[in-house]
């Protein structure tokens, strides 16, 4: 095998007591509330004080702005810790994470100190908006506008599908500056303060799954913002997005994991407690291989994740193929998992007194966003054939 | 008036593993199952972490464990823990109750406190004397089953709140002193996960029976006082039923089951 070197990884102490910890901290203070969470679709303001009490929304901040410091695995180990117990709950560090990614890596000094404080303690929540009615995959035909206007930009359009659209005090937004530019070069990426004069939340959907999370469609109607919110140069929007997804996507197959292996305990605990024909459900060969695949298919999902954070950490130039490549594996095995998790449960499964339908209602969507499985297969493809974009 | 505080922890398998075995030689197989700091523990470190925040000073976590010891212990130290002394000697496998109470009070000898804590007992063990017996050895004042500790700052004592049969008794002792934790006192904290991050910064010292002056023939469990002849598992636990329904019907239906027994 030719190519640049295979980057290990092994849990340090650190991140393995950090996992624990969350673990136990997601056990008792987050899985008691999923059902009701996914029942009411009200956001859990009660778990977002929760995971910004124990610092776990201060985990991917710089330690000079009171964060943790932690690298992506570590953030990923975080988020698959609590996917385990609720969906919806892991969204609001995964989301958190990926709103503020472009701050935090093309964001000045004194726009830093001015957002990632309230970031860093959970105070406010901030969105990421690209996607519009008109521009899912095809992010470059953004068409909400922003033009400059002396010392502001006048943004005028709308988003839809924005995680935490409703209830962020910050919003990431994409938007088209300029329209002649090249492809790469048209998009302009803005931090936005809400609530702000012409800016509405339109529509909240109603979802499958991941239903405590809230997904929000906004309308820009001459918001005016200062442009010293405009974040790194007129022009970087698209880069940017392109390489917070490079860091988001992992993130997304972390749910993915923890959503899998979530399933995989509920199931696995009930095929040793559930008798027919006088013996454990488990015992029976067709119901032990189903539990043997879905252990096998999590761990070689959460092996390849883990591995991506390495490489991306690690600099990789092929990013963008590690982080398409375990949302693919992930998202795909988490929806096989949960599926299979509800068959072992039988009739028991297909109700909500058991919680492997929500599970299998939240999986489905960690195969649509941050980009379809087709769009990561389309990112792979683009990488193995050499042609960039 | 700062107080400088030892807690004892003990690294047990992790019962929320429910993977303890027993070894060919009778005893737990400790490397079978994954270990954590035992629960009783945790409540003791929890009181001195509370006892700190309000009076200042700072906290030493004491083991006696494997050469693996470390790993359960930056669980005290993330939780806010100061350092760790870490008791470890090859020579030490197959240690009795006797045996430990005596190394460990070795090792407290050396640190200066003005108060040690211990859970009540460990989860793995039971024997629940390890405390009095380090007490013992060292001429310490023994305060048990404290379900509130307050140190007096002016009269440089200590005050217990000791649970009874009948309530608490009201303790009090010079310090320093050794005092055993209930869960009383309250549920142990997460470990912060910033302090996860710099637990690594902290210092565990390691401890011989050398360092410590002891002799290797000393302890072990060739001078074991006691010697462990049988082990059997508990008997087998009576098919579960599970019950459905409103609360109502639910309590009613419990009910009926204990009177049928003979319980209620």
């Amino acid at each position: 095998m030719t190519g640049p070197a295979w980057t290990p990884y092994r849990l340090t102490e650190e991140q393995v007591l950090l996992r624990d910890t969350i673990h136990q901290l997601a056990t008792e203070r987050i899985a008691p509330r999923a059902a009701e969470i996914d029942r009411s679709a009200e956001f859990p303001r009660d778990i977002q004080a929760v995971l910004a009490e124990h610092d776990v929304l201060a985990l991917p901040f710089p330690e000079d702005f009171g964060g943790v410091g932690a690298d992506l695995l570590t953030v990923c180990v975080a988020i698959e810790q609590i996917a385990r117990a609720c969906a919806t709950s892991s969204l609001i560090l995964a989301v958190q994470a990926l709103g503020a990614d472009a701050l935090m890596r093309s964001g000045t000094p004194e726009q830093k100190q001015r957002w990632l404080p309230d970031l860093v303690t959970g105070k406010k929540l901030i969105a990421f908006a690209l996607t519009e009615p008109e521009a899912g995959s095809d992010a470059a035909s953004l068409r909400l506008r922003a033009v400059r206007d002396g010392d502001d930009y006048v943004l005028n359009g709308i988003k839809r599908f924005i995680t935490h659209g409703s209830v962020a005090g910050l919003i990431t937004v994409f938007a088209l500056t300029d329209p002649e530019a090249k492809r790469g070069r048209r998009l302009s990426c803005f931090i936005v303060e809400v609530p702000t004069e012409g800016f509405k939340v339109t529509r909240l959907e109603h979802k499958m799954g991941i239903r405590g999370s809230p997904t929000a469609e906004l309308a820009f109607d001459d918001v005016r913002v200062p442009a010293a919110n405009l974040i790194g140069a007129e022009g970087d929007g698209f880069d940017l997005a392109l390489k917070t997804f490079e860091h988001s996507r992992p993130g997304i197959a972390a749910q993915a994991v923890g959503i899998a292996q979530g399933a995989l305990d509920f199931a696995a605990g009930y095929a040793r407690e559930r008798k027919q024909f006088g013996q454990r459900i488990g015992d029976f060969q067709m119901v032990g291989a189903m539990l043997a695949d879905m252990d096998a298919g999590i761990e070689a999902a959460r092996a390849l994740t883990y591995h991506a954070c390495a490489e991306i950490e690690a600099g990789t130039a092929d990013a963008a193929r590690w982080a398409s490549l375990c949302k693919l594996v992930a998202g795909d095995t988490a929806m096989r998992v949960t599926t299979d998790a509800v068959q072992v449960l039988g009739g028991y499964g297909y109700i909500d007194e058991f919680p492997v339908e929500r599970m299998m209602r939240d999986a489905k969507i960690t195969q649509l966003y941050e980009g379809t499985q087709q769009v990561q297969r389309l990112v792979i493809a683009r990488a193995l054939l050499g042609k960039g974009r | 008036m700062a107080l400088q505080i030892v807690v004892l922890t003990k690294p047990v398998p992790d019962p929320a593993a429910a993977a303890e075995r027993i070894g060919p030689d009778g005893r737990l197989d400790r490397a079978a199952s994954p270990a954590v700091v035992n629960g009783n523990d945790e409540y003791a470190l929890e009181a001195a972490l509370k006892l700190v925040e309000a009076h200042g000073g700072e906290i030493t976590v004491l083991s006696m464990a494997a050469a693996a010891g470390p790993e359960t212990m930056r669980k005290a130290l993330a939780m806010g823990a100061h350092r760790g002394v870490h008791v470890t000697d090859p020579a030490l496998a197959g240690s009795d109750i006797v045996t430990t109470a005596r190394v460990l009070a070795a090792a407290l000898k050396e640190l200066t406190f003005d108060l040690a804590l211990a859970g009540v007992d460990t989860s793995d063990g039971l024997g629940g004397v390890v405390p009095a017996a380090i007490a013992a050895h060292l001429g310490l004042p023994f305060l048990s089953a404290a379900a509130k500790i307050e140190p007096d700052e002016k009269a440089g004592g200590v005050r217990v709140r000791r649970l009874s049969g009948t309530g608490y008794d009201l303790l009090e002792a010079p310090m320093p002193a050794l005092v055993a934790c209930t869960q009383v006192l309250g549920e142990p904290r997460y470990p912060s996960l910033k302090g996860i991050m710099a637990a690594r910064s902290k210092e565990i010292a390691t401890r011989s029976l050398s360092d410590l002056g002891l002799a290797d023939g000393s302890v072990g469990g060739a001078v074991a006082t006691t010697k462990l002849l049988d082990t059997s598992k508990p008997p087998a636990r009576a098919a579960t039923e599970v019950i459905r329904g409103s609360a109502e019907d639910g309590a009613k239906r419990i009910v009926e089951l204990l009177a049928k027994r003979r319980l209620v």
